[in-house]
């Protein structure tokens, strides 16, 4: 496999967005622990803020796809 | 979540063209070109076509046999309107003359040729000639009229029983209501508000179950199945457009004023903003687009990967491991299919409760 | 990318299709789906009001039984406890009726028996006097003749009287 700066742009890629959501279900875990009543909007609220850094992924991704 | 492993197939890309010409040997004697190259059958797979494929086989006589349905080609080209069956192009090998251009079908897309049919390829394999616009009713449009049939008919016969049975449901019924109330108390009235979400139900639970019969229907590996629509950039971005269109038209005055000259903040830093919130407008229903196109696609590739394996290394003992891998994939890709469909329409909800939200 | 670049063919369709399949469905499908289920939640909803509404009755109607079980209670054992006085009441009464009555009767029992007895007396008395003048007239008679023999005459007189 050739170590192209495309790859190396997808792992960054990567790396910031498992790490932006892990945040985001850390702190929605930790919430519903706190407060299990609701639990259902803190859900709503993780998939909607994941859906919003997974967008931003993939919009990099394609980006990084159409120069690489 | 889907971004690594659609990453790690755009970065098979570039390795399995190289496990192509490692097995330059062909143990059937058969030419290069005929060599099993695993990204070119993926994409043949994920791609639209103007046939619907049912079966290939081997024939008595030693060559590939393929029974597949001709569709209708529809395309304008120069102020003319062409409609025939795709047939006519015999998989590619024919040259069609209609009202005195000549087409052909190369790698599932119509160009325009000369009588002789020879495409002008550039260094990527890709023809430099004229394309015509293409209106066909290829695979995935087929697939989508049998989803839309499929809907049709199944809430149509629900709504009768509603209509005659409203307090018993029964059968299919009862599987739909609770999946229809969900749409409307969890996505629809808690993004967009009691009141104002009533407007958008159609839109949302239409929206909701095309998508979802529609990634099911992609995931059918046989006959009625088999088409990529909700994996097909077309499809989404259509969706999207539908959504960002929605969003628009009903957007409030707050909206606009909160798009174009934000209160609250000092004004030379709302002259910074304009630009930053005019991308904003258009990067939601992008990502809307590209994040269901990219789950399903990926989903695709990573079955039809685990699939390829087997080809690609030549020997039947991986197909265990291969098949075991693609039931797995194909269990999270049936809870893909319906979490994509939710957070579509949930983010659509949601774009279109920020947009007619009055003063606050 | 091919598989990047949208086919406008098929936004065609999609786009198409989509719109009629929202209009269809939103005619056909949706508006009669949600009106029946907003419909069946308003009359659970009601039916629920309606049942506690009931409930609540219930339990007053249940109240209002018990507070009257108790008032009837009461009302019982004050009878009894009225009833068991006037028995006693009435014994009583009847007891001393009886023996205000026996008292009575014994009295004038009594009373009859003295009469008759001063009758008896009376007539003794009567009986005696005549006797004594009569004894007076013997004696008179008898003075005449000896005394031991007037004696014994007496004596026998006396002896012939019986006080009974």
């Amino acid at each position: 496999m050739e170590l192209s700066l495309t790859t190396i742009g997808l792992g960054m890629i990567i790396i910031g967005a498992g790490y932006g959501i892990a945040r985001i279900a850390q702190s929605a875990m930790e919430a519903m622990g706190r407060q299990p009543e609701i639990s259902s909007k803190i859900q709503t609220a993780m998939i909607i803020a994941a859906a919003l850094i997974e967008g931003a992924a993939l919009f990099a991704i394609v980006v990084t796809w159409l120069v690489g | 979540m889907r971004v690594f492993i659609l990453v790690i197939f755009v970065s098979f890309w570039g390795f399995t063209n190289f496990s192509v010409k490692a097995s330059d040997k062909d143990v059937y004697g058969r030419n290069e070109t005929e060599e099993f190259n695993p990204m070119d059958a993926i994409i043949d797979h994920i791609s639209d076509s103007h046939y619907w494929h049912i079966l290939s086989y081997t024939n008595k006589d030693g060559q590939l046999a393929e029974i597949a349905i001709p569709l209708p080609v529809i395309i304008y080209f120069r102020g003319r309107l062409s409609i025939f069956l795709s047939g006519e192009f015999n998989h590619g090998t024919r040259v069609v003359e209609k009202g005195g251009n000549y087409f052909v079908l190369y790698h599932d897309k119509v160009y325009v040729t000369g009588i002789n049919g020879n495409l002008d390829l550039n260094e990527d394999g890709n023809p430099n000639n004229e394309r015509p616009l293409d209106f066909s009713i290829t695979k995935n449009v087929g697939s989508m009229w049998l989803s839309a049939f499929f809907l049709l008919w199944i809430f149509i016969y629900v709504a009768r029983r509603y209509e005659n049975h409203p307090s018993t449901p029964k059968g299919v019924q009862s599987l739909l209501e609770p999946i229809i109330l969900f749409v409307r108390d969890d996505i629809a009235v808690a993004q967009i508000g009691e009141n104002k979400a009533r407007k958008f139900m159609p839109y949302l639970l239409t929206l909701f179950f095309f998508i979802w019969i529609n990634n099911l229907i992609g995931l059918i590996p046989i006959f009625p199945g088999g088409s990529n629509l909700s994996g097909n950039i077309s499809f989404t971005m259509m969706l999207a457009l539908i959504t960002f269109l929605i969003t628009n038209i009903n957007g409030s005055r707050n909206y606009w004023r909160h798009l174009f000259w934000t209160p609250g903040i000092p004004v030379w830093v709302r002259f910074f903003l304009i630009p930053v919130e005019f991308i904003g407008l258009f990067t939601k229903p992008f990502a809307l687009m590209i994040r269901l196109f990219a789950n399903i696609t990926a989903g695709h590739i990573i079955i039809l990967s685990l699939v390829s394996l087997i080809f690609v290394m030549k020997t039947i003992y991986i197909a265990p491991v291969s098949i075991l891998l693609s039931l797995v994939m194909f269990m999270l890709e049936l809870l893909v299919a319906v979490l994509q469909a939710y957070i579509f329409t949930l983010l659509s909800a949601l774009f279109i409760g920020l947009a007619i939200q009055e003063e606050h | 990318m091919e598989l990047l670049t949208p086919d406008p063919g098929l936004v065609f369709w999609s786009g198409l299709t989509f719109l009629i399949l929202v209009f269809i469905l939103r005619r056909y499908a949706w508006k009669p789906i949600l009106h029946a289920i907003k419909v069946r939640e308003e009359t659970i909803e009601f039916a629920l009001e309606a049942a506690e509404n009931a409930q609540k009755q219930t339990a007053l109607l249940e109240k209002n039984r018990e507070q009257m079980m108790i008032e009837a209670k009461r009302e019982r054992n004050k009878l009894l406890k009225e009833a068991r006085r006037i028995k006693k009441e009435i014994i009583s009464d009847a007891h001393n009726a009886a023996q205000l009555e026996s008292e009575k009767i014994m009295e004038s029992a009594r009373k009859e028996i003295e009469k008759e007895k001063e009758e008896a007396v009376h007539e003794l008395r009567k009986q005696l006097a005549l006797m004594s003048v009569d004894i007076a007239g013997k004696l008179l008679e008898e003075e005449l003749k000896p005394t031991s023999r007037q004696m014994q005459l007496i004596d026998r007189y006396l002896d012939e009287v019986n006080f009974s």
